[in-house]
């Protein structure tokens, strides 16, 4: 499936160029150096054409259909990963994907827990996945999974990408607020390091309840807020379709939250966007959760719990 | 009671638009029309058929609080503005007109108090300041209301009423759900009771923090408590929510709220569950 946004058709076309000239060229080394010349002025020009995306066009680009979501990075990240299921009291939530896993790949590599949203692609596995949008259950398995960790003294590495927790009767019915304010408590008092990666939507208490980590990454194109655009614009204006007006009062992008604290660090995307270089995304995303993990190494389980309370109790702009 | 036996209105229909304005009002539930003085007495609750209307914070503390009064903490933080947000209307304006409106500083107010002779950490949501939305003020009162709670070893009493996180501080909204859970983590583990409230409203961003993890989850009579609202899932799901869904009763019945109590006998029961749980 091929999805391009307006504003990225420049480079979605040279790019194609490109692929098909190193097609013709059949791995001729005399082409070569042409070919990475081409290439890095198709990288220059997706950098320029970046640097000032409106809040709009990153909130579409963290929803691209071709953006990589939580298991791609899963698969080229971690090792040995093995997927618990359920959360023993009502049924699998496939909107939340979790399991154990050793991180980073190679000799260096521990046993973590590994816990993120995940969206479907294509229409049946996204109805499965109802849309990266959990139920009651996901954050009850999410809660469950994250006391095991605790217990056995893992890592909690998190993936966020939701527009939100699922608004159904059924949610209602199992208690859903209550879920993701579980899902809070326990994360708060977590004895082991916590990093979450927002790599595609932060919809609202949906995403945030897998959020409450020691460190907090992002990647550049994402969108991590309060409610999102569209609903913002159905509250503000009565009209849903005000969005683009929405994101640009409601700033939700990561560059936003950078600036109030709320993540600790933007990870740079490949050029056009994750969506263009899966591999080179993930590449980028690993070396910055290395770091993060290894800037907690060291520290006391009541240090852990402290720096985590510490860290979201300084959070708010408030005058006295 | 037949037709002739009913009390006879001291005024006629067409003189109540502009005499009886503020002296006479229509019940919510039963549609009958009573002074407004016979709401306030019995705490805005329907005297013919027990429907609740919004009181006041002050109406709540002469309810609930011996001798009407608290020690109020914190009154003095006021919100910022931190991503100049504007829908027509500026941020510092709509919170200016919150405040002259209500002449409440902000949503909440938290204090100690004593209910039927137990000490008591209190707070209680101003729906009547921008539907009690939950900002970083907000937050951090709720989280210093926990705080000092576990400090001074007092139980907890927070009476919510409320929309959710506040939008006009984005994500800084969002964050007060973690920051005030984690608060509340630190009376849990001081073995300090909370006692969580959900009145007309409870939803969104406090429904999904705090509000159902109390020790006991209290609810009042026909109270909406829920994540999504009503009309957020009618529009998700394409068809009409059935009669009561996401009330009082219907937590009641789907095991999230511990009890649904009426108002006037609120304070008789929250004193109750304090003194066991002391």
């Amino acid at each position: 499936m091929s999805v391009v946004l307006p504003f990225e058709q420049p480079i979605a076309e040279l790019s194609q160029r490109v692929r098909d000239l190193r097609a013709l060229a059949h791995g001729d080394a005399r082409y070569a150096a042409e070919l990475r010349r081409l290439e890095e002025k198709v990288a220059s020009l997706a950098r320029e054409l970046f640097r000032d995306l409106s809040p709009w066009q990153r909130v579409q680009l963290s929803r691209h259909p071709r953006r990589p979501f939580f298991h791609d990075y899963l698969e080229r990240i971690f090792d040995d990963f093995i997927e618990l299921h359920g959360d023993r009291t009502f049924g699998d939530d496939a909107a939340i994907v979790a399991g154990l896993a050793r991180y980073p790949r190679g000799p260096t590599g521990r046993p973590v827990m590994v816990i993120g949203h995940q969206k479907g692609r294509g229409t049946k596995e996204a109805v499965r996945r109802t849309f990266g949008m959990p139920n009651p259950e996901g954050y009850r398995k999410a809660r469950r999974l994250m006391e095991l960790a605790d217990r056995f003294g893992r890592p909690v590495i998190t993936f966020i990408d939701t527009p939100g927790a699922y608004p159904g009767l059924g949610a209602e019915e199992r208690g859903q607020s209550e879920a993701i304010g579980q899902c809070l408590l326990v994360m708060s008092k977590l004895r082991v390091p916590v990093v979450a990666c927002v790599v595609g939507e932060g919809g609202s208490g949906g995403a945030l309840a897998l959020g409450v980590a020691n460190r907090v990454l992002a990647l550049e194109h994402v969108w991590y807020s309060v409610i999102s655009p569209e609903a913002c614009a159905s509250i503000l204006w009565k009209d849903g379709s005000q969005a683009e007006k929405a994101a640009s009062v409601l700033k939700p992008t990561a560059q936003m939250a950078l600036e109030l604290g709320v993540i600790d660090q933007i990870v740079e995307e490949p050029p056009g966007g994750a969506h263009q270089d899966w591999d080179a995304a993930a590449r980028r995303l690993d070396s910055a959760l290395r770091e993060a993990l290894a800037s907690l190494e060291g520290l006391t389980e009541e240090e852990l719990v402290d720096d985590r309370y510490r860290r979201f109790r300084s959070l708010g702009a408030v005058r006295a | 009671m037949s037709w002739n036996e009913r009390i006879r209105p001291e005024t006629d229909a067409s003189e109540k638009r502009s005499a009886g304005k503020g002296v006479f009002r229509k019940c919510d539930g039963c549609g009958e029309t009573l002074t407004a003085e016979s709401f306030a007495r019995n705490f805005e609750v329907c005297p013919q058929c027990g429907q609740h209307h919004r009181l006041s914070a002050d109406g709540w503390r002469r309810l609930l609080l011996d001798g009407a009064t608290f020690t109020e903490w914190d009154r003095h933080l006021e919100p910022a503005d931190p991503l100049q947000f504007t829908d027509g209307r500026s941020y510092p304006e709509r919170i200016a007109a919150a405040q002259r409106n209500t002449s409440a500083q902000e949503a909440i107010e938290i204090g100690r108090a004593s209910m039927d002779g137990v000490a008591i950490a209190y707070g209680a949501f101003l729906f009547s300041f921008m539907g009690g939305s939950m900002g970083s003020v907000v937050g951090e009162k709720i989280a210093r209301l926990f705080e000092r709670a576990t400090t001074e070893r007092l139980p907890v009493v927070l009476l919510q009423a409320s929309g959710g996180a506040r939008m006009q501080e984005g994500i800084l909204s969002l964050m007060q759900m973690a920051k005030t859970v984690a608060a509340l983590g630190r009376l849990r583990d001081a073995r300090l009771a909370f006692v969580s409230v959900c009145l007309h409203p409870t939803t969104g961003g406090v429904a999904a923090s705090f509000a159902l993890l109390g020790d006991v989850n209290i609810a009042e009579p026909k109270a909406l408590v829920g994540f999504a609202g009503p009309r957020v899932i009618e529009t998700t799901i394409r068809q009409k929510l059935p009669e009561g869904f996401q009330r009082a009763e219907f937590l009641l019945e789907h095991g999230m709220i511990d009890r649904v109590v009426s108002r006037l006998q609120m304070k008789n029961e929250i004193a109750t569950v304090l003194r066991h749980l002391r």
